[in-house]
């Protein structure tokens, strides 16, 4: 199912959430929300679900208009931080809730929802706890409870609002693993909100980054990491190095760091990732302040002549003699140059 | 983690495990004297009395002590002392939710006000409440006087006892109940709409059984405090034995008359009950704790 968001207004108290957003997320895709908190991400998820509603602009499942549709109507399956299980049934109930309540007429048989139960246990990788109450799970089990409760009802679209962020790391990766397979099982159009970039551009199909309330960039990862569209999301996506200069005769100038660009004069602000940092005989200095080898990358935090800090990732066949207090020439082999708008 | 765990194996192992379990390394000290003060407070406050309650009572026939706690006019007191805080105890379960519902749920002007007022009878000497009581619901009096031509007659009847009991018994029913409906998170309920509950479902199916261990013990909790009460019920109840006469004034009457025995009889019987009582409060509460820990 397409899921078409247009110009989507909303206003809290005292600030706007979100300022005409539009997106379309298409069928079967696994989109991520990505923004730092106050962005409006999780805003635009609830809007999504009919779980708050906007005050101007659309939101419509295939060509269906359901703005103001209320979430049950809408047959989304939500998935929340804090899991939100209902802690007095076992499991078994929890995942079978959306299903008892419905209507008799709508209702499956009991046998059949004990066939469906059992079916979204193993899905999930629960087998044989259906019995259990919330309280006896741990994090990461609770979640998955959660997620096989929301896909019972056989959702249209999934949601799942910062899935993985009261869990551990270790479990945090093994689920983001599992959501990605249950993803790839159900065909389900997915939805996911995130503030960490590494889990939108691990997770994600496409990513949508948010900040102050606008989308500022939608594209597959290697997209808004390649090409960020703005100084905002290249900041926020992936390690990087920043200056504040300008250009003058074919040069990006800032301090004692001098890159030679193709751009038209002017102030600018450049951005070079770690990786796209080298050794060259005739590029600006940069003197070494601590080196962390580990792995086949080295990390190098260094100063330039004009006491910038900058961080280094070179591979290290390539890397020659680093010591501390060594001075390097570095040239940059990729450049993002954006207007200084902030 | 005790440290007779960590050094298990020998022979003696089980001698030192009963010693260590008085004798445990802990960076929380005076384990012996809060224990040993909390015993003898306990029995010189609770079990000495009770024990002599029940010594009292038992130095009698069979056929005397049903003469006395199972006498029609004991009987009559045990039915309204029971049957008053039962039908008490259910309506504030009823309107206890209602108002921790509103205390939770809403914020309104003079709320906290409202939320001082639950506690009045926590606070207020039973005494003071039953005059206010009895002097509002007398046939004259500010309610008494609206309810008199409608045929219904509160004070000096066992519905004068409820009225009271109702009132002593609400914020038991309040305070057990608000701390778990403020637990439950909107999430929770946000999660039962976008599974396709409606609102009677997410009430029925969510909100009231997540609540039920608290209900119960606060029911019982009012229930319990109900059957005790004697100050703010004795003015307004009128006191005609087998008609507004509670049990608790039956001691004292028979107390008052040199029938002591007569008197721990019945004590003893309402012990019996209490404690019958609170084991129920304590089963239910354990039930709660393991469903939801």
């Amino acid at each position: 199912m397409t899921i078409s968001i247009r110009s989507v207004e909303k206003q809290f108290a005292r600030y706007p959430a979100l300022r005409g957003v539009s997106l379309e997320v298409q069928p079967g895709e696994l989109l991520a929300l990505l923004g730092p908190s106050g962005s409006g991400k999780t805003t635009l998820l609830r809007i999504i679900a009919g779980l708050e509603f906007p005050e101007a602009g659309q939101v419509a499942f295939d060509d269906q208009d359901v703005t103001f549709a209320s979430a049950a109507a809408r047959k989304v399956g939500f998935v929340f931080q804090q899991y939100a299980l209902f802690r007095h049934m076992t499991v078994a109930k929890n995942i079978a809730f959306g299903l008892d309540v419905r209507k008799a007429k709508d209702r499956p048989a009991r046998a059949e929802i004990n066939r469906r139960v059992e079916e979204l246990l193993g899905l999930v990788e629960l087998g044989g706890l259906g019995g259990r109450y919330p309280a006896q799970l741990s994090g990461g089990q609770r979640q998955r409870v959660a997620l096989a409760r929301a896909l019972a009802v056989s959702p249209q679209v999934l949601l799942l609002d910062e899935p993985f962020g009261a869990l551990d790391a270790t479990v945090r990766k093994s689920l983001r693993k599992e959501l990605r397979r249950i993803h790839n099982a159900t065909g389900v159009t997915t939805i996911f909100v995130t503030h960490d970039q590494e889990e939108a551009l691990d997770l994600a199909d496409r990513v949508a980054i948010l900040n102050q309330g606008s989308i500022e960039q939608v594209g597959t990862p290697q997209e808004v990491y390649e090409q960020p569209a703005s100084a905002f999301v290249c900041s926020f996506v992936g390690e990087t190095n920043r200056f504040d200069g300008a250009v003058s005769g074919g040069r990006f100038v800032c301090g004692s760091v001098s890159l030679a660009v193709d751009c038209a004069d002017g102030p600018k602000t450049a951005f070079v990732r770690p990786h796209d940092l080298v050794v060259a005989p005739d590029g600006f200095e940069a003197q070494i302040v601590r080196v962390t080898a580990q792995g086949p990358v080295i990390q190098i935090e260094a100063q330039t002549a004009s006491d910038q800090p900058i961080e280094i990732s070179l591979a290290r066949q390539d890397a020659g003699s680093i010591a501390v207090g060594l001075t390097l020439r570095l040239a940059a082999r990729k450049i993002h140059l954006f207007d200084p708008a902030d | 983690m005790s440290s007779s765990t960590l050094t298990s194996a020998g022979p003696d192992r089980r001698a030192r495990g009963a010693k260590t379990l008085f004798r445990r390394r802990s960076a929380i000290s005076g384990f012996g004297l809060s224990l040993g003060v909390t015993v003898s407070l306990l029995s010189l406050v609770v079990l000495i009395p009770l024990s002599a309650v029940i010594l009292q009572a038992s130095g009698q026939s069979f056929s005397e002590v049903l003469a006395a706690g199972f006498s029609p006019r004991a009987l009559g007191a045990f039915r309204l002392s029971f049957g008053a805080a039962f039908v008490a105890a259910a309506v504030n379960a009823v309107f206890g939710v209602l108002t921790a519902w509103a205390l939770v749920r809403y914020e309104f002007p003079g709320k906290s006000i409202i939320n001082g007022l639950v506690d009045l009878p926590f606070a207020l000497p039973t005494a003071v409440a039953g005059i206010a009581l009895a002097a509002l619901y007398a046939p004259n009096g500010w309610v008494g006087q609206y309810l008199e031509p409608m045929g219904i007659k509160a004070a000096y009847t066992p519905l004068g006892v409820v009225i009271a009991l109702t009132f002593i018994g609400l914020p038991f029913v309040v305070r057990t109940i608000e701390p778990v409906l403020r637990d439950l998170s909107a999430d929770v309920e946000e999660a039962a709409a976008s599974l396709g509950a409606g609102r009677l479902s997410i009430i029925g199916r969510v909100i009231l059984p997540a609540l039920g261990p608290a209900w119960l013990t606060g029911f019982a909790l009012s229930f319990a405090r109900g059957v005790g009460e004697y100050g703010s019920v004795i003015f307004i109840a009128g006191n005609m034995p087998f008609k507004s006469e509670i049990a608790p004034l039956l001691i004292v009457i028979q107390l008052e008359q040199f029938n002591y025995q007569a008197a721990s009889t019945i004590a003893v019987v309402m012990l019996s009950a209490s404690f019958a009582m609170l084991l129920v409060i304590n089963a239910i509460q354990a039930w709660a704790r393991k469903r939801s820990a």
